[in-house]
């Protein structure tokens, strides 16, 4: 790649903004699944957003927490641009963009038909099932390396840290399962032990294998939304960051050189 | 019939087919593109390369097809149509009972022509079940809970109308309610996946077997908890079975679970046809064995005799069907298409 100009550098952090937005319900980044379609720095250096869900019946309530999280993360653009983000081919595209514009609430955009929904107990619900999801990685990951159930639940937040895996599932979830840790507990200690249960229970070690397997049930159902929605979107519009299977800026600025085989399909 | 590459016949009733028109001449409007489009999208999504159809073939196949594809191509004895009518998007329905009806009277003894209500038209909705036992004989409805009605934006199976519905289905014999419990269309703000409602209907009837689709993922969880303390919960396959050929890892993670809570005797083949045709998924479930460290973590093995069960026997129990009556039936008369 050339050296970054400014142009480039924004375009790198606009990306990387985006890509730190998750879809709640898979808890993989908007990027990653393929959702953001074009994410583009204009001329003047304001930015233009074009998102797009695997189908058209996509539920609401998560397209608005999606696109929440996206106007968050371009209001954090070191350069603080003008936005427009637009949500294309959804049932109620045009509700959810006039609304995202306007800077409303989902209740507002929704009105009766969002009828008594939280969207903070939702987003609580999601948070859970994405700690879980995070944790049996590392959990697993950890096991696979030989280690006794009693070494890894005395493991603190230091030896989270020097922990190294191959690349795979654990490596990708390590980072991730240690920000949901220090989001969930700010108050914990970096000698207490880093592996709890989302309510904040020690975890004995005789009962992690039950645990181990009530968090795979929950892995097991994300897996099956994230697989569905990967297959649906892919054959729905054809994939934009990849052509012809060749890496595109898109994949050099993401860091998934070479193009990870579930963007090819 | 499903002969083994060992040389073994097996009985297969397929739990879950369509009859459907989707084609742009029957869309009433803009859903009914988007919802035959979504369907399409999944048969491109999980299917193997070659089982792929032309798009316009999917909209709208030919009854020939649908013969082909399930019991001369495919390795179904008996098929189950699910009913899904979604009059809002489609001006004869998407799969209406008329037309699968008169599939199935050309060839009887192959198809079982379930029906489906919508519990939210009240009165009415009493008396189209009336209608349907009266003049297609139905042993079972399709249920879709997260549809839309008017301002209703979906039902739980536990609502007081609801149960005045299976109380008459009880009452008439019809035993077999499927419950549509996987990834939803239009599910506004709820969690439309939930399936809770499925435990207090399970409880309160306990006449009826409640065959959930797609087996609740995602809720698995949930579902197996419940199907595992309700002797009368079912799982459905479809859906989850063809994962087999794009993530053969994650179905046996899948499978484990179901064989490990809920046992072998409960769980359905389905095809979902046609959005997948049965052949390659019999033929797959047939040659796969769960990866051993699943296996060992669940203690289960999907074994030879299970998946004969799985493919027809447990079905065959819920809708009466005798086996070895219709097997001999069909050697006699091996199917063939009848003219139009």
């Amino acid at each position: 790649m050339q050296p970054a100009s400014a142009f480039t550098s924004r375009v790198i952090e606009l990306w990387r903004r985006l890509g730190e937005v998750n879809d709640p319900e898979l808890d993989e980044p908007i990027t990653e699944m393929g959702f953001v379609e074009r994410a583009e720095v204009v001329g003047d250096g304001s930015v233009e957003v074009d998102f797009r869900l695997p189908t058209y019946w996509c539920s609401p309530n998560f397209a608005f927490l999606m696109l929440d999280g996206v106007r968050k993360a371009l209001d954090q653009l070191s350069w603080s641009p003008a936005y427009r983000v637009k949500l294309h081919d959804h049932m109620f595209a045009e509700e959810v963009n006039r609304g995202i514009a306007a800077g409303k609430a989902f209740g507002e955009i929704f009105g009766e038909l969002a009828e008594d929904l939280d969207l903070e107990t939702l987003r609580e619900t999601f948070g859970v099932k994405a700690f879980k999801r995070r944790q049996e990685a590392v959990l697993v990951g950890l096991r696979q390396h030989g280690l006794t159930d009693r070494e890894i639940l005395g493991m603190d937040l230091t030896a989270l840290d020097a922990a190294r895996f191959e690349p795979g599932e654990a490596a990708k979830q390590k980072p991730r399962y240690r920000a949901a840790y220090v989001e969930r507990f700010p108050g914990r200690r970096q000698v207490d032990p880093v592996f709890l249960t989302c309510e904040g229970a020690p975890i004995p070690t005789l009962t992690l294998g039950a645990y181990l397997a009530d968090l795979r049930a929950v892995r097991i159902n994300m897996e099956f939304n994230g697989a569905l929605c990967r297959g649906l979107k892919h054959t729905r519009y054809k994939e934009l960051g990849v052509v012809d299977g060749e890496p595109t800026l898109v994949d050099f600025i993401m860091d998934r050189v070479p193009v990870p085989a579930a963007t090819r399909i | 019939m499903y002969r083994t590459p060992e040389g073994k016949d097996i009985f297969v009733v397929d739990g879950h087919t369509h009859f459907w028109d989707g084609s742009p001449e029957n869309q009433k409007n803009i859903h009914g593109k988007q919802f035959i489009d979504c369907f399409y999208a999944y048969h491109t999504g999980l299917s193997p390369k070659e089982q792929l159809w032309e798009k316009s073939k999917f909209e709208k196949y030919s009854a020939e097809n649908l013969c082909n594809d399930l019991f001369i191509e495919g390795p179904d004895d008996i098929a189950i149509f699910q009913t899904t009518s979604l009059s809002d998007f489609y001006k004869t329905g998407f799969g209406c009972i008329k037309r699968t009806s008169e599939i199935a009277k050309k060839y009887p003894g192959r198809f079982i022509v379930n029906g489906s209500f919508d519990p939210r038209d009240g009165e009415k909705a009493l008396e189209y079940i009336h209608f349907m036992k009266e003049t297609y004989d139905i042993k079972g409805v399709k249920m879709y809970t997260a549809e839309w009605n008017g301002a209703s934006k979906g039902w739980r199976l536990n609502d007081p109308d609801a149960y005045k519905c299976f109380e008459l289905c009880d009452k008439l014999g019809i035993r077999n309610i499927h419950v549509h419990k996987g990834p939803t269309i239009i599910p506004l703000n709820k969690d439309a996946f939930d399936v809770h409602d499925v435990d207090h209907a399970a409880t309160d009837f306990q006449g009826l077997n409640w065959i959930v689709e797609h087996c609740g993922l995602p809720r698995l969880d949930d579902f197996c908890w419940i199907a595992t303390q309700e002797t009368n919960v079912y799982a459905g396959l479809a859906v989850a079975l063809p994962f087999i050929h794009s993530r053969p890892r994650y179905f046996g993670e899948v499978i484990a679970e179901l064989l490990f809570w809920i046992g072998p005797e409960k769980i359905l083949f389905g095809s979902d046809y046609a959005i997948w045709t049965p052949r390659w998924l019999v033929e797959k479930l047939w040659a796969y064995r769960i990866p051993e460290d699943i296996a060992a973590e669940r203690g289960v093995q999907l074994t030879d005799e299970i998946k004969e069960k799985i493919l027809g026997l447990n079905a065959a129990r819920l809708y009466d069907i005798d086996i070895a009556a219709r097997k001999a039936e069909f050697a006699n008369s091996p199917f063939s298409i009848a003219a139009e």
